[in-house]
């Protein structure tokens, strides 16, 4: 998934649509953000300049899709979970969350460093009649859970499912057949989405993911959430302005200016 | 009322005054319990974790309770594996200690998780990469192990100990001890340990994450080593606030001091290891990361270096001084100090490491987590504790805990 962070206007779409698609119940009261269920989450960014130079930016922030060190598969959450409720798809490179497998320790939530991942610290309730419009291809959580955002896996399948029935190759499905909810939410055009090792596809083209480098995006004004802390994340973003992707990652005094230097003679 | 039970030669309260004492106590326990019965009946919403602060206040009595009930392991070992003899005197305590702290973890546990009736799943469906799998398996193992500690202790209860059967089963289980004992603290390393590595691991977390040895990192070897150190200052806490409350002395003053000096030892060697690992991580791995020492001790209403300074020099460096230095420790008062601190420094050590962790901004344009418990997060981690005290007094009032009572109190 690539997110183009200038065109994101921060309306919020892509979060009501993911909650609508994966049957992501709500709280009577959701003043309390912070238990609050959000597989995508829209974060607001500050370059904390005065006026005039006060620029904000909106940072939708699904799954990260993690790979792990090495690409080993143990991302963050994964190697922590202690029953196996969460694991890591080496076929697509999601991160899958077993429902009925978890038991709701929790380490997984506190593995991971960009808080992607929820507790059902509620029973799913819906307002009356509401219910009529879950979706079938999703299932609700009980309470006691972990659950978080699955690259609308269940479009997946559908995708594969319909390339047995037309008798093409279910490996190779093509980008248009699977798109995330949140992707053909944004009104914006700020989300695109697609096979991250094939060329064809545009995420590939937008990032230009280095191979002998776990992923690396090449293209120097993409980035990736907390590259340093080698957790491989799936989801690239995209923006031009310089004080963005510094909010990407922590640096250390002069540790920004050396990296862009080094990037930008890189890249001459 | 119940003289037939007490054991021979020892002095007890009246039963009205100690039943009294322990329905007073009851009433604290029924009260953890209901907050536990809330949390099982209507869910984790009881508390006042949310999806920053998924670990709270009862992971870290989890693992307070643990590294405090680590004199039982390391006690045993030295009675029973190194054959300091003296020990012998104390080990019972110890045990005893060891068995309420493991199963009040186990308790939290099982009221901590969100599907308590999944808990079977962490052994049926087990991730062996996972440290969790390891400290629950180490756990109930290392319980079974202080389960059968117990019992020989149990058995010598005056009346009990009267039925033959029970009188050999206690005389051979005891003949058997040290394997038990070396097989305890076989287990204690790796539960220790692994309870630390939960931290060391999380590399999306840079306060906690640690470089390590093969698949362990430096919190896995730091746990153990200060759960062995810091544990015998527990044991020996429990023992003056007895000696306090009965007016009585429990144990020579021989062996208070040589388990003294033994954790004075082992608190000196662990915190230069610590404090090795501290500069490490502050001065490589968390740079490395993208962060500075100070990040993770700034721009924050409660978390400073204060509590690194109270962790490392307050209740780690000052006990140690008392407890190695002859003169100091034979001192009372000093011994008192060094003991409570010695307490206090592992408690605050896996407080830090459990909730200073979940405070701490990982991405740049997030903020610090401050969390402060429920009533019913307080009530069910008091629960244990009266638990742990109703039990300690049913064993001191039924059972010989303390072989040289007699003998210090013959007048």
């Amino acid at each position: 998934m690539v997110i183009d962070l200038d065109k994101c206007t921060g309306c919020g779409s892509c979060m009501v649509a993911c909650m609508s698609e994966n049957n992501v119940p709500f709280k009577e009261d959701e003043t309390r953000k912070k238990d609050s269920i959000t597989w995508m989450r829209v974060y607001k960014l500050t370059n904390h300049q005065p006026f005039p130079d006060t620029d904000i930016c909106y940072m939708p922030r699904p799954c990260m899709q993690c790979s792990g060190i090495g690409e080993h598969g143990h991302a963050p959450c994964v190697s922590v979970c202690p029953a196996v409720a969460t694991d890591y798809g080496f076929d697509t490179g999601i991160v899958s969350q077993i429902y009925t497998r978890c038991f709701g320790c929790r380490y997984c939530m506190a593995a991971c460093p960009y808080h992607a991942r929820y507790f059902n610290w509620w029973d799913p309730k819906w307002p009356e009649g509401m219910e009529n419009y879950l979706s079938p291809d999703v299932s609700p959580r009980m309470r006691g859970v972990v659950e978080k955002c699955s690259f609308c896996y269940h479009r997946y399948q559908l995708a594969r499912e319909r390339a047995y029935v037309e008798e093409r190759d279910e490996e190779a499905i093509e980008e248009q057949d699977y798109q995330t909810a949140c992707t053909q939410a944004c009104p914006a055009g700020a989300i695109t989405f697609g096979d991250l090792n094939n060329p064809d596809h545009a995420v590939n083209q937008m990032v230009k993911p280095d191979p002998n480098a776990f992923g690396k995006p090449r293209n120097p004004k993409a980035f990736r959430l907390l590259e340093r802390l080698q957790t491989n994340p799936k989801v690239y973003y995209i923006s031009e302005r310089e004080w963005v992707r510094k909010a990407g990652d922590n640096y250390l005094d002069g540790e920004w200016e050396n990296l862009k230097n080094n990037h930008d003679k890189g890249h001459e | 009322m119940d003289s037939a039970l007490i054991p021979e030669g020892a002095k007890r309260c009246p039963f009205p005054v100690f039943a009294i004492g322990i329905a007073i106590v009851s009433v604290v326990l029924l009260w953890g319990v209901y907050a536990m019965g809330l949390c099982w009946l209507k869910g984790l919403n009881q508390t006042n974790m949310d999806d920053y602060y998924p670990f709270a206040l009862w992971i870290w009595a989890d693992l307070a309770v643990i590294a405090v009930g680590g004199g039982a392991f390391f006690t045993g070992l030295l009675r029973y594996v190194f054959g300091i003899d003296e020990l012998k005197n104390i080990v019972n305590l110890a045990v005893v200690i060891g068995f309420i702290c493991y199963s009040s973890a186990l308790l939290i546990l099982a009221i901590d998780i969100g599907q308590p009736l999944r808990g079977w799943f962490i052994f049926w469906h087990a991730n062996v990469h996972s440290m969790l799998t390891e400290v629950a398996f180490c756990l109930s193992l290392y319980f079974s192990v202080l389960t059968i500690e117990f019992i020989p202790l149990i058995l010598e209860n005056r009346k009990i100990d009267k039925v033959p059967f029970f009188h050999n089963l206690g005389h051979n289980m005891h003949g058997t001890m040290a394997i038990f004992a070396a097989t305890g603290a076989f287990l204690s390393c790796f539960h220790q340990g692994s309870l630390g590595g939960m931290a060391g691991v999380m590399f999306g977390r840079p306060f906690a994450f640690r470089e390590g040895l093969l698949i362990w990192p430096w919190t896995f070897f730091l746990f153990t080593w200060s759960a062995a150190a810091y544990g015998p200052c527990f044991t020996l806490t429990i023992l003056k606030m007895f000696e306090g409350i009965t007016k009585k002395k429990l144990v020579k003053d021989s062996v208070v001091h040589l388990l003294a000096k033994i954790s004075g030892w082992m608190i000196l060697t662990y915190l230069i290891a610590k404090i090795i690992d501290t500069i490490y991580w502050a001065t490589v791995t968390a740079p490395s990361q993208g962060f500075r020492f100070m990040d993770f001790y700034s721009n924050n209403s409660f978390y400073g270096v204060w509590i690194l300074i109270i962790e490392v020099v307050v209740c780690g460096i000052v006990p140690a001084i008392i407890l190695v230095k002859k003169s100091y420790r034979e001192n009372s008062r000093l011994l008192l100090l060094a003991i409570v601190l010695g307490t206090i420094g592992v408690c605050l050590n896996r407080w830090v490491m459990v909730l200073q962790v979940m405070a701490v901004p990982v991405m740049s344009f997030d903020t610090w987590a401050l969390y402060f418990p429920s009533w019913q997060e307080i009530a069910t981690t008091v629960l244990p504790v009266a638990y742990g005290v109703i039990l300690i007094s049913l064993a001191y009032r039924y059972l010989p805990v303390f072989p040289q009572e007699k003998e210090l109190n013959a007048d």
